[in-house]
């Protein structure tokens, strides 16, 4: 690897880190609505305005939809453009979110995973963002809070590629990442404004030929978010796939530059491998939990138990083949769920990777741990217990329960 | 290049020369009370303009892909959306332009949507953008319902008109409710210039879309915009409708700069000479939404309507009296 830049280690809770990246990206409109636990990216965002830190104009709306349609449009007269939610807020914003990706307006989108009402809970949990999941956007899940500052610089990259076009994201575990305070390795100012760039346009051709940035231009007038009948609003949505399928080479490039510069990389940028390769069994996971299920993956190495674990960075789109090749060869897997799919035996992380094994001649056991709803704390304990429930199907060759809610008083 | 409503008097010449922004070819009905307002609408823009518009009739009748009426730059996202679209659209050119990412020095923005999105569904992202002073032009095209989806009530559909939600019954005479006082209630966002507006005054139409255009800040346009399949009125009596909306105070002109509010002559000519007020039977009648209303026994919506149009008149006479 080549030297990394020069870093500065601060500490910095998710919130913050997120905050931080945006402040240093470059960034012309930030529209947003405060909701716990995002309000923190919201707040120290207006402090970097306050005292003009940032050339950014902040519009704080007076709700998430507003602020998803305003950084829509912003997006769409070709400002660079940054929104935060989680919840609630991102519930209302639902039909924006579709309207976001259809316009192929590349908003970069914190989400602070939170439980959804009712009954109300504010806590962690990623059913506000599995919610979204067919929404259009490309969806990163982070780790820590240096991931979070680190996938934010590399989203809005990602996002307005010209092959991608599309929104991006980021959900980070609301309270267990959004405000716990780690040390964050930050670049200097410059090297995120270098590494980011100006926003580029893709061009396009217009009713008279002539090729003109795809944004609102009143030199180049342009319709935008037009009415589409049937004979053409299929070819719109296909053109999205399309997109979301370059999205899965962008992302993993962008991994890669990302790491030239810092000197960190996140797997491939769609799946990390730990301890994967000769594992037997192997837990898939998505976000901050990884972090503990790291832990127990070295426990059980120095047991001489073959353990693993995959972390799925990218859930949209959905590294199909990564999963695939990754998996096959294991003797039983789980899948954690931070969301319940009711009535859909399972989460949707557990409906995903077992669609991705269909297809392989392989099929090892896979069962599914729904966890840590409305922030219900999961012990390295009960995540150990997942292992050993793994250990168990190998002993026995039998499933005994395809479906365990970790930690639940039944 | 911009030109003062002061220097630009809007003369037929004036209009003709100037090249139509809102195209012919679009999908509206004939006799389009709307259509015929957007067309003058974008005859008084002065410069660079980028319209934002909620989803409603004019926007799904002026942008069937692959075509499209508009000869500027045009967004559509939501029902909810034209104001919020709008204050993206005045943040990202405010900071694009100190950043040298947009040339224009100056770009009007139009933020156009029909009753639905106006009154009703997209009222919260009206006042959040006004409450957080964009700049822009809030236009609203009143048909006095949701004419799109086939003709349901709406905060500005009046009392006693039959719509599909509120259908003349046997035992409920069509929608209940007067029409919510739109312009009373954005003129209390202490804007700087509201207005009202028919479109058969069309030189006062075009005037008060500049004038709005030109205020730095939010300002807010009502037009009154007969729609002929809705109100189940004759295609050609569109401007007839348009012009004994204002005769009859139903619907009277009127703009408030900075809070000072004054009647537009058509209406006030009729506040100088009370005798030329006609009753709002001359304005009812050969609507078809309110046929029933011409039977014995509803005559008393008539007069209720009747008589909650006179007392707004009375006190709108007032409030331009006090300002």
């Amino acid at each position: 690897m080549t030297k990394s830049v020069k870093q500065e280690m601060i500490g910095l809770n998710g919130d913050e880190a997120v905050a931080y990246a945006v402040k240093q990206s470059d960034v012309d409109v930030v529209a947003a609505y405060p909701i716990t636990p995002q309000t923190i990216i919201v707040e120290k965002f207006s402090e970097y305005v306050a005292n003009g830190e940032v050339e950014t104009e902040f519009v704080c709306t007076e709700s998430e939809h507003s602020a998803l349609a305003a950084s829509l449009a912003a997006s769409a007269t070709g400002a660079r453009t940054f929104t935060a939610s989680a919840s609630a807020g991102l519930a209302l914003m639902h039909e924006m979110l579709f309207v976001t990706s259809g316009c192929r307006a590349p908003v970069v989108m914190a989400i602070a995973n939170r439980a959804l009402s009712a009954p109300l809970n504010i806590h962690g949990d990623q059913s506000d963002s599995m919610a979204q999941r067919d929404s259009g956007w490309i969806h990163l899940y982070v780790e820590n809070a240096q991931e979070a500052y680190d996938t934010v610089i590399q989203a809005f990259r990602i996002a307005e590629k010209s092959d991608v076009l599309l929104p991006v994201i980021v959900g980070l575990d609301g309270f267990t990442l959004s405000h716990t305070l780690e040390n964050v390795r930050v670049l200097s100012d410059e090297d995120v404004k270098r590494f980011v760039g100006v926003r580029e346009f893709l061009n396009v051709l217009t009713h008279e030929g002539k090729s003109v940035p795809f944004k609102l231009d009143p030199a180049n007038p342009m319709t935008m978010g037009p009415i589409a009948m049937p004979n053409y609003y299929y070819e719109f949505k296909r053109q999205q796939d399309e997109a979301m399928q370059n999205a899965l080479t962008a992302i993993q490039d962008l991994n890669e530059e990302f790491a030239t510069v810092t000197g960190r990389k996140y797997g491939n940028g769609l799946v990390e491998m730990y301890s994967l390769d000769d594992a037997d069994v192997a837990v898939v996971c998505v976000g901050s939990a990884c972090g503990t299920l790291k832990t127990i993956v070295d426990e059980l190495r120095q047991e001489g138990i073959k353990a693993g674990l995959l972390r799925l960075r990218t859930f949209r789109p959905l590294p199909v083949e990564a999963l695939r090749s990754a998996l096959e060869n294991m003797k039983a897997v789980a899948v954690m769920d931070k969301s319940l799919s009711f009535g859909g035996e399972g989460g949707a992380v557990f409906h995903e990777v077992r669609h991705a094994l269909y297809d392989s001649k392989k099929h090892p056991p896979i069962v599914n741990y729904i966890y840590g709803l409305g922030g219900r704390d999961s012990s390295p304990r009960e995540l150990r217990g997942v292992y050993e429930d793994l250990l168990q199907i190998l002993k026995t060759g039998r499933v005994e329960k395809t479906l365990t809610y970790l930690g639940l008083r039944e | 290049m911009t030109t003062t409503s002061q220097e630009w008097k809007f003369t037929t010449k004036d209009i003709a020369e100037k090249p139509d922004l809102f195209l012919s070819g679009h999908r509206a009905c004939a006799g389009c009370g709307p259509a015929t307002v957007l067309r003058l609408m974008m005859k008084a823009t002065r410069g660079p303009t980028i319209v934002t518009e909620a989803t409603g009739c004019m926007e799904v009748v002026s942008t069937i892909y692959p075509y499209t009426s508009w000869a500027v730059p045009w967004l559509h996202t939501a029902f909810e959306t034209a104001a919020a679209n709008a204050s993206g659209i005045d943040a990202a050119l405010k900071v694009m332009r100190k950043k040298g990412r947009v040339k224009d020095e100056h770009v009007d923005i139009i933020a156009l949507a029909g009753d639905g999105g106006t009154f009703d569904i997209g009222l919260q992202a009206l006042s959040g953008a006004v409450e957080r002073g964009h700049d822009f032009l809030f236009v609203l095209y009143d048909n006095e319902g949701y004419m799109n989806t086939g003709i349901q009530r709406s905060g500005g559909t009046p009392m006693g008109a039959a719509t599909t939600t509120t259908p003349a019954g046997t035992v409920i005479p069509g929608k209940l409710q007067a029409k919510k006082p739109i312009a009373e209630i954005m003129l209390a966002h202490e804007m700087d210039y509201v207005a009202t507006a028919s479109a058969y005054y069309w030189r006062d139409l075009l005037t008060k879309v500049r004038k709005g255009l030109e205020v730095e800040g939010p300002a807010f346009l009502h037009i009154f915009a007969p729609c002929p399949r809705g109100w189940r009125s004759d295609p050609a009596k569109t401007m007839e409708y348009s012009k004994l909306a204002v005769e009859s105070c139903v619907f009277p002109v009127w703009e408030a700069i900075n809070g000072k509010r004054q009647l537009s002559t058509p209406s006030k000519l009729i506040a100088l000479a009370p005798q030329k007020k006609k009753p709002i039977t001359d304005y009812l009648k050969g609507q078809g939404r309110y046929r029933h209303l011409f039977t014995p026994q509803n005559k008393h919506m008539l007069d209720e309507k009747q008589r909650i149009t006179d007392e707004r008149w009375e006190q709108l006479l007032k409030n331009c009296e006090q300002t």
